[in-house]
């Protein structure tokens, strides 16, 4: 069954044209100079004042990169990237790093202001602490619950909040680099030993030349008490923001982690290539949120940001827990597929996805559970809206080791396709090597029962409103794994119905 | 994905090139084609793992060595031959006999040739530079596989079939591959089978071959299926367990016809079945099936594409995969809907059953879909015996052993329901029961 015009008209509310986060800041910054060499990365490790095995980690992953190809594999188009002509590099040009959010450049603190990070967490940027129940601002959805924001602007985090109040939980949650500083035993025991250094073509970039992000340490037992969340900021012309991020939950901790990113409108395209390494000991559990709304590209598929990152959870401890939900509406390209490794015997994995595309957006998304464990169970929902000339393809693998005993998967990925000129893809893989291991895949054309529609028309609604109740119920369901900070953002995004959709 | 690997030629590689080489001139017609389908191999070497359709079956890794081109068959290997399909009896198909590639009329049966149908030998074909064959070989669904670019240059023998507009075949004709194993030898063969409009055509493939013997079979068959045509296509696999068997069917449907697809495959040490279906008129109902039954180290990969090309067609594909041993099953499955196919029904619904721990199933179902009113969608599932359900007959006094043949049985049957012919439906159910004779 075709789109219903409701579903049409709310895509279209959220096409590419409708940008809202396309300005520019003009801010004096810092810079390395344009391309890469050995030097660069010098320069960016200097910047950071890094220890040395940090310097001669980044040199071996350049050394590795310049011997590896761009993969070609993903169903995405784009010509190539030079990557000599980039900034590696670029920072807001500061005096001395501000000991006070005062200290903030009144231009950053504006854009993430025109961000539309919600009123309540600007306060919270501003380390401003309301009376819990004072709901004066009307938006209504944080109700009195404070989040944590490590504020990333190019290159360089900018602000952490409520690093203080944290630090009494002992939960760790700092710019990467810092951590490099205060806690490098603990960077070196971690880093890259999910994504090693080298994974991939872009991940090996990355650990050449990142130069900052989010690195959250939870100690043993400990429930982090506030969300944790990352705002990241592309803003510099030809520059590529490369961001680290690493989060450990030491055993029978909990922490939820929300991610959003935004860029201004340009004509030439941006690089983008993260790395996110999560570790979940024994008992722990990680929930990692992420809302995407990188600049998608204007109309005629000019401009936009190169979304290619790696994403990868290690269940490493038994029974722990990862999550992973996203909501995917901008960037011309991605190219993303957080997976989750299921090492630690009765260990869980999620992936709820939601992706949208218009214009002329490309996305190949999905993602990886690697059941090693005993008793491993993952658990896949995906979404794909494609609309415009866009192009929507899941890619997702499954696979039981043969020590993964009585492994479990569920997988479940629809599609739905708005015009005759965009394409919806399903690329799953499913391998099975032990025999006690379930997986079952399905892609369905509706999730919709007549039985349920019926029931709902007897009661007066239209096929119509009974389609969008019953989808809507079901989206809820997935968007109920985000955070109730970003829920707000997702719901403008995703009230979308649908029905009518393609396995 | 990391630092580029330029592969050197392997063992079967340089084996190929020498044979091409010294071949070439006895090979039958098309030595212009030949010579560039023989190019394009050498180009791009035998396929491995990086090659995305060929990730699960590695024939750089697989096939170790190239046989040298089979001998025409000897007197003693058509004596054998005889007995060959007859596992097939109750079909009373008509006899058609290819031994070690070359087609035998005289162990073929021609009696009562149905009006409107000619069979001929495709090296004849081939030789006399034929305008029928010429204009549709590798043209029927043109693709850059290198399985099929090596048959191409290869190819000796296989048969030619035409069937006119109208006619119906009173019975099913059954093609019976029979490899002599008398040494070590590869044999190409290629057919050709053009059924015209409104045609109704059974058309049954067998290949088998001595147990133990040692050799390599690409085999390739085009199919061009009129308007309102009603064409089966069944293909048997049992080949010898010490041989490598590479398959192509490459199918065009016209508008508004019937096409039935069924793979039954229990042999060979290493099996590729890859099927090219393209739907290219409106109208059509298709089912496309398969069961594949493993045990030992055996390997088996069913690879399907189905095109969409032209709206309004329905394709129903459901393959079932039996693993035993340390045997491994891959399936890859491609339904493309291009954009102008608009309402287009195709399902899928790939299911293996892992009967021991070492088995391994790798499934890769994948939509492609450029229209926006379809319905499209697919399932795989991967597990073992349902315990409670085994439990359920034991309950029942039903001994173990046998809980799991019905099981068995009931779960490949969903696929070999999909046939029409009473009697092969039998004949093959038969084969299940004789294969669960087989374990342990």
């Amino acid at each position: 069954m075709p789109a219903v015009q409701e579903t049409v008209d709310q895509v279209r509310r959220i096409d590419v044209d409708q940008y809202k986060y396309g300005f520019e800041t003009l801010i004096e910054s810092d810079k390395a100079p344009r391309g890469l060499n050995d030097d660069v990365i010098r320069f960016i490790s200097a910047k950071k004042n890094e220890p040395q095995w940090m310097l001669d980690w980044r040199l071996e992953a350049y050394r590795r990169w310049q011997t590896m190809r761009e993969p070609t594999w993903a169903k995405v188009h784009y010509p190539p990237i030079d990557y000599q002509d980039l900034y590696y590099y670029s920072a807001p040009k500061k005096k001395d790093g501000p000991k006070s959010l005062d200290e903030i450049d009144p231009e950053i603190l504006e854009t993430y202001r025109k961000l539309g990070i919600p009123l309540r967490e600007q306060e919270v940027l501003l380390g401003v602490q309301r009376p819990a129940g004072d709901d004066a601002d009307g938006e209504g959805q944080t109700n009195g619950k404070r989040v944590a924001v490590d504020a990333v602007f190019d290159s360089v985090s900018v602000a952490t909040t409520f690093k203080e109040e944290l630090g009494k939980a002992g939960v760790l949650f700092m710019p990467i680099s810092e951590a490099l500083q205060e806690h490098p035993e603990l960077v070196k025991k971690y880093l890259g030993t999910v994504v090693p250094v080298t994974d991939n073509f872009f991940a090996t970039l990355n650990s050449a030349v990142f130069s900052d992000g989010s690195f959250v340490y939870v100690p043993p037992g400990v429930r982090c008490p506030m969300e944790l969340s990352t705002y990241f900021r592309i803003n510099e012309r030809n520059t590529g923001q490369f961001e680290r991020t690493l989060i450990i939950a030491d055993k029978g901790s909990y922490v939820s982690y929300l991610e959003g990113c935004t860029a201004p409108s340009r004509d030439e395209n941006q690089l983008h290539a993260a790395v996110v390494e999560l570790i979940a000991l024994d008992d722990a559990e990680i929930k990692y949120s992420t809302i995407q709304n990188w600049y998608p590209g204007d109309r005629e598929g000019k401009g936009g940001v190169y979304n290619f990152v790696t994403k990868r959870g290690d269940c490493r401890g038994a029974r722990s827990k990862i999550s992973w939900t996203q909501l995917e509406t901008g960037s011309a390209i991605t190219w993303k597929y957080p997976s989750c490794i299921l090492r630690g015997d009765d260990s869980r994995g999620e992936f709820y996805s939601i992706a949208i595309s218009n214009g002329h957006q490309q996305v190949d998304s999905g993602t990886k559970m690697l059941h090693l464990g005993k008793n491993t169970i993952s658990r896949i929902i995906s979404k794909g809206i494609a609309a415009g000339k866009s192009q929507n393809t899941y890619r997702g693998l499954v696979s039981a080791h043969r020590k993964a005993k009585n492994a479990r998967n569920f997988t479940n990925c629809d599609s739905l396709l708005i015009g005759e000129k965009c394409g919806a893809h399903t690329v799953p893989y499913i391998e099975a090597k032990n025999s006690s291991a379930v997986i079952e895949h399905e892609a369905t054309t509706s999730k919709i029962s007549e039985d349920t529609l019926f029931y709902c028309m007897q009661r007066g609604l239209s096929q119509e409103e009974a389609v969008a109740l019953v989808v809507n119920g079901f989206v809820k369901d997935v968007l109920q794994t985000l955070p109730m900070e970003f829920a707000v953002e997702a719901q403008k995004l995703i009230s979308v119905s649908l029905e009518g959709s393609v396995g | 994905m990391n630092a580029e690997i330029r592969p050197i030629k392997t063992a079967a590689e340089t084996t190929l090139s020498t044979a091409f080489a010294s071949a070439k001139g006895r090979l039958p017609g098309l030595a212009a084609l030949r010579e560039s389908e023989f190019k394009r191999f050498e180009t791009a070497g035998l396929p491995h793992r990086r090659v995305e359709e060929w990730k699960y079956t590695d024939l750089r890794a697989l096939m170790r060595d190239a046989k040298p081109l089979a001998a025409p068959p000897g007197a003693d290997a058509k004596v054998r031959a005889k007995d060959a399909g007859a596992a097939l009896a109750a079909v009373e198909g008509r006899r058609i006999v290819l031994v070690d590639g070359a087609f035998v009329p005289e162990l073929s049966d021609f009696a009562g040739l149905e009006g409107g149908l000619t069979i001929r030998s495709m090296a004849e074909a081939l030789a006399a530079g034929d305008a029928a064959v010429a204009e549709r070989l590798g043209r029927i669904v043109p693709t850059d596989n290198v399985a099929v670019a090596l048959n191409t240059a290869f190819m000796g023998d296989g048969v030619v079939i035409e069937v006119a507009a109208g006619a119906a075949l009173t019975r099913p004709l059954h093609l019976v591959f029979f490899n002599s194993g008398g040494a070590p030898a590869s044999v190409f063969t290629r057919s050709l089978a053009v059924i015209g409009k409104g045609a109704r055509a059974m058309l049954i493939e067998s290949h088998e071959g001595t147990p133990g013997s040692d050799y390599q079979v690409n085999t390739a068959l085009e199919i061009e299926v009129g308007d309102e045509a009603h064409v089966d296509h069944i293909k048997i696999t049992g080949e010898g367990a010490g041989s490598l068997h590479v398959s192509s069917l490459m199918a065009a449907v016209g508008a508004h016809a019937r096409f039935n697809e069924f793979l039954f495959t229990t042999g060979a040490a290493v099996v590729r079945n890859q099927m090219f279906i393209h739907f290219k008129g409106e109208g059509t109902v298709a089912g496309i099936r398969g069961a594949t039954l493993l045990n030992g180290r055996q390997h088996a990969d069913t690879t399907l594409v189905a095109d969409h090309t032209a709206g309004a067609c329905i394709s129903r594909e459901v393959f079932k995969t039996v693993l035993d041993g340390e045997s491994r099953g891959v399936f890859q499955g491609k339904i493309i809907v291009q954009s102008h196919a608009q309402k287009t029904d195709a399902k899928m619904a790939a299911l293996a059953l892992l009967l021991s721990e070492e088995a391994e199933a790798d499934s890769k179902p994948e939509l492609e879909i450029f229209a926006d009113d379809v319905q499209c969608g697919h399932g795989a599932t991967t597990g073992a015996l349902d315990d409670d359900l085994l439990f359920y007959l034991h309950a029942r006094g039903i001994p173990p052993k046998e809980a799991e043949a019905l099981m068995i049985q009931a779960f490949v049957g969903e696929a070999i329901e999909g046939i029409e012919h009473a009697g092969l439906r039998d004949t093959l159910l038969e084969h299940v029961a004789a294969w669960l004779k087989t374990r342990r």
